[in-house]
């Protein structure tokens, strides 16, 4: 009797040690923009929770954040993402150009292309909104200090840039025209950070400029985490759906043997828990009906145009707007 | 040296008391108000929040990342500045202003390119991009670029501290012990390092501050990864683009406070120093290494 339990706890022992032995520790790098900060931090700790259920093994996931251009420069350069989630599909499109380490097409790899949440643009000001800032015309006026961080290095400024663009030529009708109202506004801009979070905390915490071009999701973490008794958001009449994708870096990930659960991590950002996670930290989530509906009915409804509407598709505007020697170039003098 | 006034001096004494005001309400202003700012945001929520900020598990690997960068950096400096002195002061050779030139570039390059300078090399796209990554070797945007790009900004300032030194000795003592009959090792652990060894000790410590305190060469080769290639500055700056800003000041508080120690410790290598050169009366009285 004796001996059978000896045995028995044996066998208990060695499939025991067996299976924590197999339990893998699994690390995956996503390099993102600059304000998901928060986001991924969040949806990092629900993937490594879902995962470790699912299969047993530890994920841990590394997070790096700046400049969305910057971000994608880096990757060039040889910073190994096993998945990058950046601000505008131009970056991505550039690191698959450059490195040919994924597909062309990866944009049709994943649902609405590839971007699980969305967000747009909208304005911060200062409590009581003392300039009286309502809409784009306002920006333009003399004396307003509009903050905004480089179009050349931060995704969220060439959403800023375009959205302005785009209400300027439906309200003006002429690219001309855009192109005068656009210049006017940069004439406004004091000083321009490499990514969104340097412009929130130029406005928020150093107090530089009246109105802060913003992704939504920026303004209201600021509002949230700043109080609300010093900004309120502006919505302005016209502003642009911003859609941030994602994509696995498939040659990466094959050298690091983390293709599954790469994918699967960039397949649960669309999960009833991805989404949930997307809307609490103010992302728009593509499936609404998945997030908490206190969550979704802070998201007011806007008149939004898309890039492919207005601009035809992010290749045509970097290289008409952001490329050297592009639009931005020729109508950005710094003002001091 | 002459702790007494110089008769052409005569300045009235309001005079010089304001000269002295501004300048120490300089220093106030720019110096310790903005050190008793740090340390007052760091303890804003107390002692045990300042704590748990620096036991955070991204903030010890900070630490950790900038101890080895600059135990790595330092020494391999001390060796190089020791042998690229020797050699300028003691020889003479062609290319001599050249190396000079060279040892200071690293003062006159924005660490921005020296950075770059490294990605050029090591990144994907750069000369040995595609090798490196076929061979699974991390350079850049892992430890060995950041401890490269901190070997780069650093490498100026134990050579700069010695060769002024070295040039004053001369080399009438290597001489001498070399015609006795020691060897060129003896010579150096018993003639030339105890002549050099406060000057030596002095750019080691302005080393060592700059390797752990070096935020734009290490930025562009960091890639920012949390956890894994982030040094205490960038750490410092992530933390406050996260509004966390308790964390931020606690961690600016360690950079401030290796501040201190250095400048303490410099003081005092200068103070001996010069204590040991007055109470060695048959060598010439070295200047202070000039800064």
């Amino acid at each position: 009797m004796k001996r059978i339990i000896t045995v028995i706890a044996g066998i208990a022992l060695a499939t025991g040690v067996s299976a924590a032995a197999l339990a893998k520790d699994i690390k995956l790098l996503n390099v993102s923009y600059d304000p998901t900060r928060e986001l991924y931090a969040d949806f990092n700790k629900a993937f490594t929770q879902y995962w470790k259920d699912k299969t047993g093994d530890n994920v841990l996931v590394n997070q790096s954040h700046g400049g969305a251009g910057k971000q994608a420069r880096a990757v060039i350069d040889g910073l190994e993402a096993d998945v990058v989630t950046l601000a505008l599909a131009y970056d991505i499109d550039q690191i698959s150009e450059k490195t040919g380490w994924f597909p062309k097409d990866w944009q049709t790899r994943l649902p609405n292309n590839s971007s699980p949440y969305t967000s747009t643009i909208v304005f911060l000001v200062r409590k009581g909104n003392p300039k009286g800032i309502k809409d784009w015309d306002d920006l333009v006026q003399p004396g307003i200090g509009v903050i905004t961080p480089n179009p050349k290095t931060s995704g969220g400024a060439r959403w800023n840039y375009l959205a302005a663009w785009a209400y300027a030529l439906e309200k003006y009708g002429s690219e001309s025209a855009a192109r005068d109202f656009v210049t006017k506004l940069f004439k406004n801009v004091p000083v321009l950070d490499s990514g969104a979070r340097g412009s929130t905390n130029t406005f928020v915490q150093r107090g530089i400029g009246d109105v802060f071009l913003s992704w939504e999701n920026e303004a209201f973490l600021a509002l949230n985490e700043l109080g609300p008794d010093k900004f309120e958001i502006v919505l302005p009449s016209l502003s642009i759906l911003a859609e941030p994708p994602v994509t696995l870096v498939d040659t990466v990930a094959k050298k690091h043997g983390t293709t599954e659960v790469a994918k699967a991590y960039l397949e649960y950002l669309y999960s009833p828990e991805g989404q949930r996670i997307a809307a609490k930290h103010y992302y728009r989530p593509i499936k609404p009906e998945l997030a908490d509906p206190n969550d979704v009915k802070r998201f007011p409804a806007l008149n939004l145009v898309t890039i492919d509407q207005v601009f035809g598709g992010w290749q045509k505007a970097q290289k008409a707007h952001f490329s050297d020697g592009g639009i931005f170039d020729q109508i950005y003098i710094p003002s001091n | 040296m002459n702790p007494t006034v110089s008769p052409t001096l005569n300045e009235p004494v309001w005079f010089r008391r304001l000269l002295i005001g501004v300048g120490l309400a300089f220093l106030g202003l720019f110096l310790v108000l903005p050190l008793a700012a740090v340390l007052t945001e760091a303890l804003r929520q107390g002692l045990g929040a300042y704590l748990n900020a620096l036991h955070e598990p991204v903030a010890l690997a900070a630490i950790k990342l900038t101890l080895i960068a600059a135990f790595i950096a330092v020494p391999l400096n001390l060796v190089f500045g020791v042998c690229a002195a020797w050699a300028i002061a003691k020889f003479e050779f062609r290319g001599k202003s050249l190396l000079i030139t060279l040892i200071d570039l690293p003062f006159s390059v924005s660490p921005v390119i020296a950075g770059l300078i490294y990605v050029l090399i090591f990144g994907a796209q750069g000369w040995f991009g595609q090798w490196l990554f076929e061979h699974d070797v991390k350079i850049i945007f892992a430890v060995p670029g950041i401890v490269l790009a901190t070997i780069f900004v650093t490498f100026p300032f134990v050579a700069r501290e010695l060769i002024p030194v070295m040039e004053e000795q001369g080399t009438a003592e290597e001489e001498a012990a070399l015609t006795l009959g020691a060897s060129g090792w003896q010579t150096f652990w018993r003639v030339t390092l105890p002549n050099i060894k406060w000057g030596l000790l002095y750019g080691v410590i302005l080393c060592n501050a700059r390797a752990m305190g070096e935020f734009g060469a290490v930025s562009v080769v960091s890639g920012h990864i949390r956890g894994e290639t982030n040094t205490l500055p960038l750490h410092v700056e992530i933390l406050y683009n996260e509004y966390n800003f308790v964390a931020a000041f606690a961690c600016a508080s360690l950079l401030a406070l290796l501040a201190l120690v250095t400048l303490a410790a410099k003081s005092f290598v200068e103070w001996r120093g010069q204590e040991q050169r007055a109470t060695v009366p048959h060598l010439i009285p070295a200047a202070a290494p000039s800064t």
